[in-house]
């Protein structure tokens, strides 16, 4: 790649920074250039973030249908599933499924909800409704 | 404390950015398609075998920690390694290290990395940085993939470095004990050159190299075949991620071994690394022009111009020029191989 065609696409790196690539400039040698973003690899980036808000929205619809308990919006909204929420909680993974269950979150105790809003770093008011 | 003066410099990847970087700062003036040459960090791997969240996987690297090992065994540094059961023990022998004027990688999870672009941030516990400097409850980050140096809490640090699920870094720090005040740089190349130049010709086995190429075009006809397209796409999407994923430099790190043969060919002073240079530049274009079209497919379905037929004869071709490529590049390391 040249130097001139390092693609500017604004898109998935949100300003935070730019990407660095190797190539050839004017006079044929290598050098590194930045880049804002590429539009093949925003296509294929969102496609994946597609993938999880399905399941972020599936979960959301459960929830509002009293199929389960806020606890499962929450735990698709940040990627995880049980085994990986059963490791940032130090939480039983049955004691987790119970608790996924529609009314659940109401048997837990004060220390599991704790864990689950540290998890998710939010409050246990929060934990308990998606919005 | 000590105030360490601590060179930022952004790179592709973060392996070997942190690599360069710490080794630069004990001295060993290097860059990072230097460290990713000779820690033989051109590779590639398609493994329906191996699957992450229920896709298979492709790689353009070896895995992680390897560069980093590799170069640093090829250079004569020495490294520190530790990593922990106990999280306030981490910090505690980290704030020790940064008390000394030591600046130390760390390995950690982006999740939770409050820095990172969020689109970016998913449950990959392998990304490396350095810290260097503690200022009350703030970290002084240099990573390698941002443009400019960043920070984090005591709390936020602690999080990351011990990120839960596959691959956690369990606090993993490390360091350069002892770094030669000279190297033999043209020896320690030609070994990394060699390496890569086996691992893409050489292994018996389909999955790797520029075998492993052939494999996965092969491979991806069968995809939409005997899964929802969906899926299928799903497929190719990640291999078209991997390719382009943060860190890459573009086109698989193709590009990054553009560049190190470029600097071959200024040490060696041999014009040959120059032209094997420019090969594989046009290679890192054809692997461009794959996920062009790629990412059209996913993008719209079969209705567009692009169909599975042609991204697959793309890859075909760019598995024969790879092979072909480093045949003749393994040919010109062993004659270097003699003379040095």
């Amino acid at each position: 790649m040249k130097k001139e065609e390092v693609p500017q696409d604004d898109g998935l790196l949100q300003g935070k920074t730019r990407d660095l690539y190797y190539v050839l400039d004017e006079n044929g040698n290598y050098v590194s250039a930045l880049s804002t973003g590429w539009e093949p690899k925003n296509i294929v980036m969102q496609q994946a973030w597609d993938v999880i808000n399905e399941s972020v929205e599936e979960a959301k619809n459960k929830v509002l249908n009293k199929e389960a308990s806020p606890l499962l919006y929450h735990m698709e909204k940040n990627q995880m599933d049980i085994k990986l929420l059963a490791q940032y909680t130090n939480i039983n993974k049955n004691k987790i499924k119970d608790h996924l269950k529609f009314g659940g979150l109401d048997n837990a105790s004060e220390a599991d909800l704790q864990s689950y809003a540290d998890a998710f770093r939010i409050s246990i008011d929060q934990l308990k409704s998606i919005n | 404390m000590t105030d360490i003066k601590f060179e930022h410099k952004q790179s592709a990847h973060c392996e070997n950015g942190v690599t360069a970087n710490l080794f630069t700062f004990h001295g060993l003036k290097i860059s990072e398609p230097l460290v990713f040459g000779i820690g033989s960090g051109l590779f590639f791997a398609h493994m329906p075998f191996m699957k992450l969240t229920g896709i298979p996987v492709t790689g353009f690297r070896p895995m992680p920690g390897i560069i980093f090992q590799r170069a640093a065994k090829k250079l004569g540094i020495k490294m520190k390694v530790k990593t922990y059961k106990n999280p306030k023990q981490a910090m505690a022998d980290l704030d020790a290290n940064l008390a000394k004027g030591i600046p130390t990688g760390c390995v950690v999870g982006v999740f939770h990395l409050t820095y990172f672009p969020e689109p970016y941030r998913f449950h990959f516990n392998a990304h490396n940085l350095v810290v260097f400097k503690k200022e009350n409850d703030l970290y002084y980050i240099s990573d390698p993939v941002m443009e400019n140096i960043t920070t984090l809490t005591y709390k936020d640090f602690e999080r990351v470095r011990f990120a839960k699920g596959t691959a956690e870094p369990k606090g993993k720090m490390y360091w350069p004990i002892s770094v030669p005040k000279e190297v033999n740089l043209k020896k320690a190349i030609i070994k990394g050159i060699r390496k890569t130049c086996y691992d893409m010709t050489e292994i018996p086995l389909p999955f790797f190299g520029a075998k492993g190429i052939h494999y996965l075009a092969k491979q991806m006809l069968k995809w939409p075949k005997k899964m929802e397209e969906r899926k299928a796409l799903q497929y190719l999407g990640q291999v078209v991620r991997m390719q382009e994923e943060i860190g890459t430099g573009g086109a698989g790190f193709r590009f990054m071994y553009a560049a190190f043969l470029f600097e071959c060919y200024t040490i060696f002073q041999d014009e040959r690394f120059k032209q094997f240079s420019m090969e594989m530049t046009q290679i890192g274009d054809l692997w461009r022009e794959f996920a062009i079209e790629a990412s059209r497919l996913v993008k719209n379905r079969s209705r567009s111009g692009s169909d599975w037929e042609s991204v697959s004869n793309l890859l075909h071709n760019i598995a024969d020029k790879e092979q072909d490529t480093f045949e003749r590049l393994y040919k010109l390391a062993k004659e270097w191989d003699k003379k040095l």
